[in-house]
């Protein structure tokens, strides 16, 4: 993920000698007179202008505003079907403790860089705040040892990693549906936005889910991996689980849960860092 | 004077069916950025895993290992050199890049996984639709039924073994016989049409964390998500060896003939073996 913001130069002529040397096949097996050879020879000619204008074409559509605004028309599309045609509440796949990988990676930020998070970690995340305000009836502020104390669950779930990446971990948490059930959420309240302590490149880390998400069974704030508390690379100490979407939607190093009725407003506006700065997907089932 | 010889010597005859030729254009588009775009996404993490896991801890069963002056693709344990190509290659500004698949092999030419998600997405719905949509026609227009339905006669082995000969030998029927499609033809689009392509949206659903959750023996019925993802990226170089056997038989029979009667539908052939 780190290498997204790495600046790339613009490659418009590429391809051009492997097109030439297919080109160079071409004649050789071709069976006819030498007539033919020409006209085939302007047909390479036209292939390789073709073939040179296809590549420079896609980064050129692919700087497109509006043709990137048709591609991710798949993307509501990936959204629209899942949430209408499969089982929002359907459990994601729960394995056993022997499933569980040796080591659990850690992507994106491996340590919050502040000297108060520093602090906090020097302690054992004593006293560590959760605020949980926006559009609720009761805003809450609460400290790690509460929601520690607040019914747990645990669950051995695979982590999907954007890049292509897996891995097995049982966490342990509560849920956010018994979180949300005290605030009670105001009727306009449609998202979540998950404040981070953990800045990536300079800037502030977010995410946001929506309240299918919010409510789903699996969907739990963690304090621990494999039985221990969560590990600082992991997100130490509370780090969102939404099990059905990809690893960048599981916000780490979780301060304030906010309820809002528009993404809009909210940091970049794009409801999370990725979507901010790079451009991924919102919603990260697939 | 050489057209009107043409005329009676020969006769235009129809070819391909408008579903099967939208269908296979539609298709070279499509499944070429489908492969440049998903190049992109494989960049992010060029490893292949069997099981339900894999990542940097895990062992994987395709690598690439770069140092500073070289590169290879490991395939278990078999490393084959590919310095120049993947894994360590030069960009048009003469600068080392360590990406797997080089600029010019994927879309965008530049490493953005969102932009090739993106991309991949849009052309996989393309891929998915054109793909049903070309299964219904094919049934009610008879394409199945008449030219890809396996006959007795082309299970036969001595007819196989004929026709594997007749390719060897460069040996391919001409006017009329080459109207129909031998018996090696319709395995290979069977496999493509019935078998490869289907298998691709099944791997690729079966990565999705939400299709998990809604069908979760998708993904074990390829042994596991990291299992899924390995066979998405077998399946997608099988598809570009049929792409090559492909062009590679279109060259050899007659690829104007070929290109006219993919394109257009008709193709001219011998009057005599026309009646």
């Amino acid at each position: 993920m780190t290498n997204t913001l790495k600046p790339f130069a613009l490659s418009l002529s590429k391809g051009r000698s492997s097109t030439s040397k297919k080109g160079q096949g071409f004649d050789k097996l071709s069976p006819n007179g030498k007539r033919d050879i020409t006209r085939r020879k302007l047909l390479n000619g036209a292939a390789l202008g073709i073939a040179g204008g296809l590549l420079s074409g896609c980064d050129m559509l692919n700087d497109s505003q509006s043709f990137r605004k048709m591609l991710r028309g798949a993307e509501s599309a990936n959204f629209t079907v899942q949430r209408s045609l499969t089982d929002r509440q359907a459990l994601a796949t729960t394995f056993p403790e022997s499933a569980i990988s040796p080591v659990f990676p850690s992507n994106g930020t491996k340590e919050p860089d502040s000297a108060a998070y520093a602090r906090f970690a020097e302690r054992d995340f004593a006293g560590w705040p959760l605020i949980i305000d926006g559009l609720v009836e009761n805003p809450l502020d609460l400290t790690l040892e509460q929601v520690r104390a607040m019914p747990g669950q645990t669950q051995i779930t695979r982590h999907d990693c954007v890049e292509g990446w897996s891995a097995i971990g049982k966490w342990t948490g509560v849920r956010l549906s018994h979180l949300l059930e005290q605030v009670k959420l105001k009727p306009e309240a449609r998202y979540l936005v998950f404040h981070c302590a953990d800045r990536l490149y300079g800037v502030p880390y977010y995410e946001s889910i929506d309240l299918i998400d919010a409510h789903h069974p699996q969907t739990i704030l963690a304090w621990a991996l494999n039985d221990e508390p969560l590990p600082i690379g992991n997100g130490a100490p509370l780090r969102l689980r939404v099990e059905t979407q990809l690893g960048y939607k599981h916000a780490k190093y979780v301060v304030r849960i906010e309820a809002v009725s528009a993404l809009g407003g909210v940091y970049g506006g794009k409801g999370g860092y990725w979507e901010d700065v790079a451009n991924y997907a919102w919603y990260a089932g697939i | 004077m050489a057209d009107k010889q043409q005329d009676t010597s020969r006769t235009s005859v129809k070819r391909h069916g408008l579903a099967t030729r939208l269908w296979h254009w539609t298709n070279a588009v499509t499944l070429l950025v489908l492969l440049m775009s998903g190049f992109t996404i494989f960049n992010a993490h060029p490893r292949l895993y069997w099981g339900d896991t894999g990542n940097n801890f895990e062992p994987a069963w395709l690598a690439i290992g770069t140092s500073e002056t070289r590169s290879y693709v490991r395939i278990n344990r078999t490393k084959i050199p590919s310095t120049g190509v993947i894994g360590h290659w030069r960009d048009d500004a003469g600068r080392v890049q360590n990406w797997a698949f080089p600029d010019w092999a994927t879309i965008p030419s530049r490493y953005d996984l969102a932009a090739g998600r993106q991309w991949h997405f849009f052309f996989a719905w393309i891929l998915s639709v054109s793909l049903l949509l070309f299964m219904v026609f094919s049934l009610f227009n008879k394409h199945i039924a008449n030219d890809l339905h396996m006959r007795r006669e082309d299970w036969s082995p001595r007819n196989i073994a004929a026709t594997i000969w007749h390719h060897m030998s460069l040996r391919f029927p001409k006017g009329r016989e080459a109207l129909r499609y031998n018996s090696l033809q319709k395995l290979s689009y069977i496999g493509v049409i019935f078998i490869a392509l289907p298998l691709m949206i099944a791997t690729g659903l079966a990565m999705s964390p939400q299709m998990n959750a809604a069908i979760p023996w998708l993904p074990e019925l390829f042994g596991g998500r990291q299992s899924a993802r390995s066979w998405h990226f077998i399946i997608a170089f099988a598809l570009v060896a049929f792409f090559l056997v492909h062009m590679l038989m279109v060259l050899l029979s007659g690829p104007i003939q070929q290109l006219r009667g993919i394109t257009s539908g008709r193709v001219s052939i011998p009057l005599e073996s026309a009646e």
